[in-house]
């Protein structure tokens, strides 16, 4: 197969044909920051948070696929302070109290902060009234927590392909609804990947909680995104 | 209700289908209840969540009851300028009922929408999918006793537009206000010439003869047509398709509104012109619903098509060239202007824009490589068929070829459309529609730019001022942050939500320039929106949060001065909360005054 060799912040790197550039940075070592993206699923495009440039034009690099000769720009200081922007829009366009939160140091969002030093946002807190629904037998939906990366809707389907999670309403109403009749249906395990697969604690199982202890959790000893960085110099 | 079973199961089992479904069911029962999502879900074979999600993103939609007669008054700032508060005034007393409410008797909805191509006949508004224009209070009145008295908002329109307005299929009173006809356009065109001309060549002599006309797509971006078609021809493929936007959904545009209705043919002749160069056998029209009125005109043009053996199989004797066009209807979304959220939505999908790549040539309609034009576009490139690419290219500047059709509005006494020869400056322009003395001129409505009379020498075309043909002018007692706010309120609305850029980042753009307009903003304020702005344009995912803070970001340049005397200057902080101001109500009531107004504001 053919490699395609590509530059991020001036170091050579190589990537398959097809493979986009935040995975192509990942088998190089190099980490860009993702919080919508899965592996496994179809990339959305929808967080913004791994916004690269090439040749000035700033674009997902969770979207976009590496050309040959391509130079992005990753740890540009302006390209990382819109990252952090994107990550504080997300924290006070939401209801985000990690204290009591089920998946505080297991959770992306708070992953992110912590590797941004956030502390706190410079967009003042939009305080939405958001709703609650644990009507599905296994799972609880906490749209607080919820932002609206789409894992959920791209990843969790019934056997038969229907969408157990959608979208609905638009701009800044959008939000998350499940399909109660389809989701009374999850298997135990079902309902575990569905919590597994949101990146904040939006869905959450029911009745069981916060199992893992402080310093057992993945983001405890070493910031987001420390495994992919491990590569580098290998 | 054997009834209700009809109007969802008469559809094709298609998920595709849905948005048609949803049409039906809102059209006779004024929402769509859950027992109908749950059919509909059957019906299709969908989640009940995916029908909500379809259901709840198009504005003319509701899962709540919207009322047996319902209104929607276009909420644009044409139509503010033009007496809207009045009209939504004499609604609500009228019905009784606020706007976003049905009234007691569930007989009458007031909801607001965005643009409905009528800025150079507002205030409009579209009552049970029939257009009223130029409303006043009295108007108001008399349409809510009419429906309320059982007349139907059809039977209330009693005098008929100009032109193909008055036929028996169109029966609106909408104007065509055709100000400036051009030699593209309004040329004299023999019907059927350009598919005739065409099935005379081969493919690749169309697209070559459109690329060396030097045509632009004429929605706004500028893309190379004749490239377009190429790219879309060398796809391989099992089939490719045409995609006609007649999505025009940008404040201030309505140039295609008349090209739909007095040059359809001409469009229709473009679309299979298309299909002929890039190979394909179907043409689709995105028609927004806004113009639903136009639909059976559309349709009857499409059967003479069909009888004049322009459309159809073997077409104009070409031998092999087999082409037909159906027509799609959006529900009131402005990003389904967004080629690729146009797409989703006709597939029978909420209106999200796509990811690219790929790109629409290489996979757009049902996956297959796809053009998608705008009207104008199309019906540009049936004209330059017929009189030659030499003819189009003297035509206009040496970048910009040929002709573009504007829609102008607001603060000028001659509204309408002007065909207009690119190269053409703002100021002849003004002077044309009877706008001298402007304040402001909005070029490519809230998405373009806003600018002051000393840019009025700048020109329209692809290297100075593109765009898609809105102009709104604004007179020199406009405010332009009433104008502003009403552009962002716009925005805000309009995003899909899809991203976090344009979903939460223009909602903090509003609150902070209203901040600004209420004269709490400081310089460090200022900062922020340019820097937010840029923020959204940079890293948002389609061209709705790519230009959403254009309003403020052009502004900012254009009226420093505006800006600069609505700040506290000096001072280093201003809060946004006006604790005076919160607790005025509570202290009225003790009869006592605010105590904290000082220390807060002043």
């Amino acid at each position: 197969m053919t490699e395609i060799r590509f530059t991020i912040d001036g170091r050579a790197c190589t990537a398959k044909p097809g493979q986009t550039i935040v995975d192509a940075a990942k088998a190089n070592g190099v980490y860009i920051p993702v919080l919508c993206n899965y592996e496994g699923l179809k990339p959305a495009g929808s967080c913004r948070i791994c916004t690269v440039r090439v040749a000035g034009r700033y674009m997902a690099a969770c979207t976009q696929p590496v050309t040959e000769g391509m130079a992005v720009e990753n740890t540009a200081p302006d390209l990382e302070d819109m990252r952090r922007s994107l990550i504080e829009m997300l924290f006070v366009e939401g209801n985000h109290l990690c204290p009591s939160c089920e998946k505080s140091g297991n959770c992306e969002l708070q992953g992110l902060a912590y590797r941004y030093r956030m502390l706190s946002p410079r967009f003042p807190y939009l305080w939405p009234v958001r709703t609650v629904d644990a009507t599905v037998p296994l799972l609880m939906l906490d749209r607080n927590r919820c932002v609206q990366c789409l894992r959920c809707v791209r990843g969790v389907t019934a056997r038969d392909g229907r969408k157990i999670f959608a979208s609905v309403e638009r701009g800044a109403r959008v939000t998350i609804e499940v399909d109660k009749k389809l989701a009374a249906r999850l298997s135990e395990e079902e309902a575990r990947r569905a919590m597994d697969i949101c990146p904040v604690g939006a869905i959450l199982r029911k009745e069981k909680g916060f199992a893992l202890p402080i310093g057992k959790r993945k983001f405890d000893h070493a910031p987001i995104g420390s495994d992919i960085e491990k590569g580098i110099g290998r | 209700m054997p009834q209700e079973k009809d109007i969802i199961l008469k559809h094709p089992k298609d998920p595709e289908a849905l948005l048609d479904v949803i049409r039906d069911v809102q059209a006779r029962d004024g929402r769509v209840s859950d027992d109908a999502v749950g059919r509909i879900a059957a019906h299709l074979k969908l989640s009940e969540a995916d029908v909500r999600g379809a259901v709840t993103f198009y504005h003319f939609f509701s899962l709540a009851p919207r009322g047996a007669s319902t209104v929607y008054l276009n909420d644009s700032i044409t139509s503010r300028m033009k007496g809207r508060t009045a009209v939504a005034r004499a609604f609500e007393e009228e019905t009784g009922c606020r706007f976003g409410e049905v009234s007691a008797d569930g007989k009458i909805g007031l909801f607001p929408t965005s643009c409905i191509g009528m800025s150079d006949q507002e205030p409009s508004a579209i009552v049970d999918g029939v257009v009223f224009t130029a409303l006043n209070p009295e108007k108001a009145r008399a349409i809510v006793r009419g429906l309320r008295a059982g007349t139907p908002a059809q039977d209330q329109v009693v005098a008929f537009g100009d032109g193909l307005n008055q036929s028996e299929l169109v029966r609106a009173m909408v104007a065509n206000n055709i100000r400036k006809r051009g030699p593209v356009l309004f040329g004299a065109h023999e019907p059927g010439a350009a598919v005739r001309k065409a099935a005379a060549m081969t493919p690749e002599q169309v697209i070559d003869e459109i690329k060396r006309s030097g045509l632009l797509g004429r929605g706004g971006a500028g893309f190379p047509t004749g490239l377009k078609w190429e790219f879309c021809r060398r796809e391989k493929a099992p089939q490719r398709f045409v995609v006609c936007n007649a999505d025009e959904g940008e404040p201030g545009t309505f140039k295609d509104r008349v090209i739909l209705t007095e040059l359809p043919r001409l469009l229709f002749e473009g679309m299979i012109v298309a299909g002929y160069a890039i190979g394909a056998k179907t043409g689709v029209l995105y028609l927004r619903s806004e113009y639903a009125y136009l639909r059976p005109h559309l349709e009857s043009v499409l059967a003479d098509l069909r009888k004049d053996k322009l459309l159809g199989r073997k077409i104009a004797g070409s031998g092999s060239f087999d082409f037909d066009i159906v027509i799609k209807s959006g529900a009131g979304a402005y990003i389904c202007g967004e080629e690729s959220a146009l797409l989703e939505s006709a597939e029978g999908r909420r209106g999200e824009p796509r990811d690219r790549p790929p790109f629409p040539v290489q996979k757009g309609y049902k996956d297959q490589p796809t053009t998608v034009n705008n009207v104008e576009t199309l019906a540009t490139a049936a004209r330059i068929l017929v009189e030659g690419a030499a003819w189009f290219k003297a035509l206009g500047t040496a970048q910009s070829a040929g002709t573009k059709l504007l829609s102008v509005s607001g603060d000028c006494s001659r509204p309408g459309v002007y065909e207009i020869e690119y190269g053409l400056t703002v100021a002849s322009l003004l002077e044309m529609a009877g706008g001298t003395g402007a304040k402001a001129v909005q070029v490519g409505g809230p998405s373009g730019s806003c600018i002051a009379p000393a840019g009025f020498g700048r020109k329209i075309d692809f290297s100075d001022l593109a765009t898609g043909g809105s102009i709104i002018v604004f007179g020199p007692d406009r405010d332009i942050f009433e104008i502003v706010a009403n552009f962002m309120d716009f925005f805000v609305e309009e995003s899909c939500g899809w991203c976090v850029p344009c979903r939460a980042g223009n909602v903090l753009l509003r609150k902070k320039f209203d901040k600004v307009a209420r004269g709490l903003g400081t310089e460090g304020d200022l900062r922020d929106l340019e820097t937010w702005g840029k923020l959204v344009k940079a890293t948002s995912r389609c061209g709705l949060g790519q230009t959403s803070p254009n309003p403020i970001l052009t502004t900012l340049k254009s009226f420093p001065d505006l800006y600069e005397a609505r700040i506290r200057k000096g001072e280093e902080f201003v809060p946004d909360f006006d604790l005076a101001a919160a607790v005025q109500a509570g202290c009225t009531a003790a009869n006592r005054q605010p105590e904290c107004k000082e220390s807060l504001h002043d």
